[in-house]
């Protein structure tokens, strides 16, 4: 199994010569095994995929962490949604007294795009995650709410032995220094458990996230608090803030890794990068 | 073991940021989580106790009606709302570790997240004396 990061930026996209280290796209990973890809998130990093050499077949399936503009931004100009011989099915969270469709529509209609959703040629379904695992061809699928503002999940791809874990808006605890000491009281520790590889939210440095409590989202400290508890064997820090300059992110990672001691490889996610799982 | 339903754990999160002492049980009864107020009442702290089965937390702080009757586990809020998954509200007493007794009233909801499952229920007890 093999993850392309398309997108690794948080918040909004950014074109700056500041942030190409990182990259400046926004959410977006493809989870490849074989011939068979899944995309999760559609934030601007998925109009990087290129769906003419890595899409032959005709059906398409794209995982929505959320629907917060940044992992759906890039959906609105996804070339498939667009062919109509292309089956496009996205999969995102339920948990709101409006549907999944309906909710996505608000984005995608006038007067913020000018197609509306059920005029999109492709042969489009929008399914709301269900509970239980679920398969994508050779993929299994899990989906729990995590806690983030808004019906919010992360998920959890297995394919064959090896497992990826996807949780790039996440903040496990709310305004403390630390998880809760019991495992069973960890915001998505189901997800992370002894995964291959975890990535994770990690928009902020501990100071940051001070001034930022309640706001979704994780410190680098607490990114790698919660790899360390959940057993996870690889770290890669995601959903970079794009206030920071990549030299100042850089700075921040290089910080923080003096500080701490952990046993799993940590590393700064970068756009474009390919990780074999 | 797998974690709670994240509504449970941000239910703790809330309760840890109260000074009113808050409950948390699951779909049976178990007391899963006390804050530090409700360590207080209960004369336990959750950090060695754990999870408690409805029959242990039930009567540890020896609830009573107004006429001194002792109330059973089935009556309080948080079974009621346990068994019929609806708020419940009851003003009794209890009587503090000093042997002080006390009127509280008691507030429990059902927790019910978007996966609209039922997870369980939380309880703030309201000390009558405070605002009287």
């Amino acid at each position: 199994m093999k993850v392309k990061l398309h997108g690794t930026r948080g918040a909004y996209p950014t074109s700056s010569t500041n942030n190409q280290t990182y990259g400046g796209n926004t959410s977006c990973i493809e989870v490849i095994n074989g011939k068979e890809r899944i995309i999760v998130d559609a934030g601007t990093g998925i109009l990087g995929i290129d769906f003419n050499t890595s899409y032959k077949s005709e059906r398409i399936d794209i995982l929505l962490t959320h629907l917060h503009m940044d992992h759906i931004q890039g959906l609105a100009f996804c070339k498939p949604l667009f062919n109509p011989n292309k089956e496009v099915h996205i999969w995102g969270p339920g948990g709101s007294p409006e549907s999944l469709q309906t909710r996505l529509n608000r984005f995608l209609s006038p007067p913020l795009f000018p197609i509306a959703l059920r005029d999109i040629p492709s042969k489009l379904s929008i399914q709301e995650l269900p509970s239980t695992t679920f398969t994508i061809g050779n993929f299994v699928i899990s989906a729990e709410y995590i806690s983030h503002p808004g019906p919010t999940v992360g998920f959890r791809i297995q394919c064959g032995s090896k497992t990826v874990a996807y949780l790039p808006d996440h903040e496990p605890v709310i305004g403390k220094a630390h998880l809760f000491p019991e495992d069973d009281w960890v915001s998505g520790f189901n997800l992370a458990y002894q995964s291959d590889l975890l990535i994770h939210d990690s928009q902020y440095s501990k100071k940051e996230y001070m001034n930022k409590v309640g706001w979704g989202h994780s410190s680098l400290d607490i990114a790698a608090e919660f790899c360390s508890r959940t057993k996870a064997k690889h770290l890669l820090l995601f959903h970079h803030d794009p206030a920071h300059s990549d030299d100042e992110r850089t700075q921040m990672f290089e910080n923080f890794m003096r500080k701490v001691n952990y046993d799993f490889p940590i590393e700064l996610a970068v756009q474009g990068d390919e990780i074999e799982v | 073991m797998p974690a709670h339903e994240i509504e449970i754990i941000l239910s703790r999160q809330l309760a840890d940021c109260l000074t009113v002492p808050v409950f948390i049980v699951d779909p049976e009864g178990t007391l899963i989580f006390y804050n530090e107020p409700a360590e207080e009442i209960l004369g336990k702290k959750f950090q060695e106790t754990g999870p408690m089965p409805i029959g242990d937390w039930g009567t540890l702080f020896f609830p009573q009606d107004e006429d001194g009757n002792d109330i059973p586990p089935e009556e309080l809020p948080l079974v009621q709302t346990i068994q019929n998954k609806v708020p419940a509200h009851k003003t009794f007493w209890i009587k503090a570790l000093n042997g002080k007794a006390t009127k509280i009233s008691v507030t429990s909801i059902p927790i019910i997240g978007r996966s609209k499952n039922f997870s369980g229920a939380m309880a703030i007890f309201w000390d009558n004396e405070v605002i009287g």
